[in-house]
């Protein structure tokens, strides 16, 4: 029950961020240049001038500022987000059908990453200045200042021009007419790359955190207590310090994974991955901003659900959080 | 002072760091020497390979890949600390007053430096270039947008923490001003933090620009690695060579400014070493 409360109290904290995100896109939308709807037609002289004034009357370009705002948080409100003159198609649609390949991405990468970097941490901490402690530092180091595009586009110079493993772009094959687990290794194949490009860089960072943290942990008392009552240090490790050096990779996850949104725009834009990076990036090359401007304010609604999940973890994790 | 200097110095992973940064800015000043041709010109046959008559090849319409690297350094570094200084001025500016004066203002500020961490930063660098239409300048307002919350956030814990000491206190209880207080006595006390954090913050300006000029939004007229690659990544299955180099130098000079920072880090904050 106390934590019913507590979810709705989270819950009631995260608008103001979504009402702040559409401020910003309002303002956005006005600091372009040019009319705002040209903005949300995409460049002028693509649309009809018909079509323009539909679009002024809609968005009430033809009212007081003040009015536009409520006007514009209204459609928001209701996730109308626009119309997509370029693609002919409505926005939340384009958005939503490409909802599916960007989540099994982003997953795929941030699980990786998080599991990954947590264990390479634990590595680096427990064996501290070995010769595993210095190369999981050398590598995370260099992995740390690899931009992901460049990391996928050497990639496929090797595995997929260079060895032929795995192919070079797309979700599977075309026309292969792949069913069940066939389908399936099909997508992993075409998988493998984009997500190992997204994922090195936060995979470095979390193997940073989760060593730093465990070193820190393990000079607290409560470990030199454990020790004196006779535990393994197998057992110092998984019962006691592990629990309490996750908690900070927990936090930085959740802030993160904004980041992870705009690390795949570039990624899927590298491997053609049909996701929501790569309408990102046809709606640049076509300067479709009120398309951008969606899939920013689906961004980050997306975001506030995710710092609304990390808390969850964060009180299950730790219980002596005040809820 | 001169025992962080000693201490960093003693850092061999910093101080490798600083030799990669001293050979690109070594880079930087004498490629008017090198290359005097602008680099956007025709040098020789396109696609040549690498070694021969151009050390890393030519590109698709026959520039010397290496000159384009080497115009393409003074674009990051450019981009990298004009964009870091802007967010530090920011960052410090706001993060100042809402630790030193405290009460609602901070909590206003405050959560208004939350916001911009929370949202997604490189869709929102994103929609400020493509709004302000590419060039150097737009690059360093929306890479400064999307980094000065760390700023604000450290300089306002600095100031909470100062501002209950002796010497500040003593300073206003001499009637000193606002402004003078911050200027001359808090914000010197927290520029060894400012530093630390402020060259880690380079590092990941010249990441982002590389990502914004891939996709399109840098200077058209200006030379960049994120530049090359972009253009080089239609020929990636016959030259592999234009993708590569810029990246490879993108790769050094972040793990140079990451390192010095690293090492600025535990020279000027020794505490933070110890913990």
């Amino acid at each position: 029950m106390r934590f019913a409360r507590y979810m709705g109290y989270r819950l009631v904290t995260a608008l103001p961020v979504i009402f702040g995100i559409i401020v910003l896109n309002f303002l956005l939308i006005h600091l372009a240049p040019g009319d705002a709807a040209s903005v949300l037609a995409g460049e002028s002289g693509a649309a009809t001038p018909e079509y323009m004034d539909a679009l002024r009357h809609k968005f009430g370009l033809d009212q007081s500022l003040g009015m536009q705002f409520l006007t514009y948080l209204s459609n928001m409100a209701h996730f109308n987000l626009g119309y997509s003159y370029r693609n002919d198609a409505d926005v939340s649609g384009l958005i939503l059908e490409r909802l599916g390949p960007t989540s099994l991405l982003m997953l795929t990468a941030f699980g990786t990453a998080v599991v990954l970097g947590i264990i390479l941490g634990l590595v680096a901490a427990t064996g501290r200045n070995s010769w595993r402690d210095n190369i999981i530092s050398l590598v995370s180091l260099v992995a740390y200042a690899t931009p992901g595009f460049w990391l996928g586009l050497m990639m496929i110079v090797i595995f997929s021009i260079g060895l032929g493993w795995l192919p070079t772009s797309g979700f599977d094959t075309v026309g292969a007419g792949h069913e069940g687990w066939a389908e399936v290794k099909d997508v992993a194949r075409h998988l493998v790359m984009p997500a190992v490009s997204l994922a090195l860089f936060y995979l470095a960072l979390y193997a940073r955190l989760m060593r730093a943290s465990v070193l820190e942990q393990t000079g607290m008392d409560y470990v030199t207590t454990a020790r004196a009552k006779g535990q393994t240090e197998r057992r110092i490790m998984t019962g006691h310090v592990l629990r309490n050096a996750l908690l900070p990779i927990v936090t930085i996850a959740g802030v993160q994974a904004g980041n992870l949104i705009g690390g795949s725009i570039v990624v899927e834009t590298v491997f053609g991955w049909p996701g929501i990076g790569t309408l990102a990036f046809n709606a640049l090359q076509s300067r479709d901003l009120n398309l951008l401007l969606a899939i920013f304010f689906m961004s980050a609604c997306l975001i506030v659900v995710i710092n609304l999940a990390v808390d969850v973890i964060y009180v299950m994790l730790d219980p002596r959080m005040e809820i | 002072m001169w025992q962080g200097v000693a201490r960093f110095a003693r850092n061999r992973m910093a101080l490798f760091g600083a030799a990669v940064l001293g050979c690109l800015l070594l880079l930087v000043v004498l490629t008017p020497v090198i290359y005097p041709d602008n680099p956007f010109k025709l040098a020789g046959p396109a696609l040549q390979p690498p070694g021969g008559r151009f050390l890393l090849g030519t590109d698709t319409l026959g520039r010397d890949v290496a000159a384009e690297i080497a115009y393409g350094a003074r674009t990051s570094l450019l981009i990298g600390v004009g964009a870091t200084l802007a967010a530090i001025v920011f960052g410090a500016v706001l993060g100042g007053i809402a630790g030193y004066y405290r009460g609602r203002t901070e909590t206003v500020l405050m959560r208004l430096t939350e916001f911009f961490q929370t949202i997604p930063a490189f869709i929102f660098a994103l929609l400020i270039v493509a709004i302000l239409s590419p060039s150097v300048s737009s690059e360093i307002i929306a890479i400064a947008a999307v980094s000065w919350p760390s700023i604000a956030r450290l300089v306002r814990g600095e100031f909470v923490a100062l501002g209950g000491r002796e010497f500040v206190q003593a300073c206003a209880g001499l009637g000193a001003s606002d402004a003078r207080i911050i200027l001359n006595h808090m914000l010197p006390n927290c520029a060894s933090s400012i530093i630390a954090v402020g060259s880690l913050l380079i590092g990941t300006a010249i990441l982002l620009e590389a990502g914004l000029a891939f996709l399109g939004l840098g200077d058209p007229n200006v030379m960049s690695w994120g530049l090359i690659i972009s253009a080089g990544r239609a020929v990636l299955r016959s030259a592999w060579w234009i993708c590569t180099f810029p990246g490879i130098a993108i790769l050094l000079t972040v793990l140079g400014i990451n390192l010095i920072g690293d090492g600025l880090n535990e020279a000027l904050n020794p505490r933070l070493r110890e913990r």
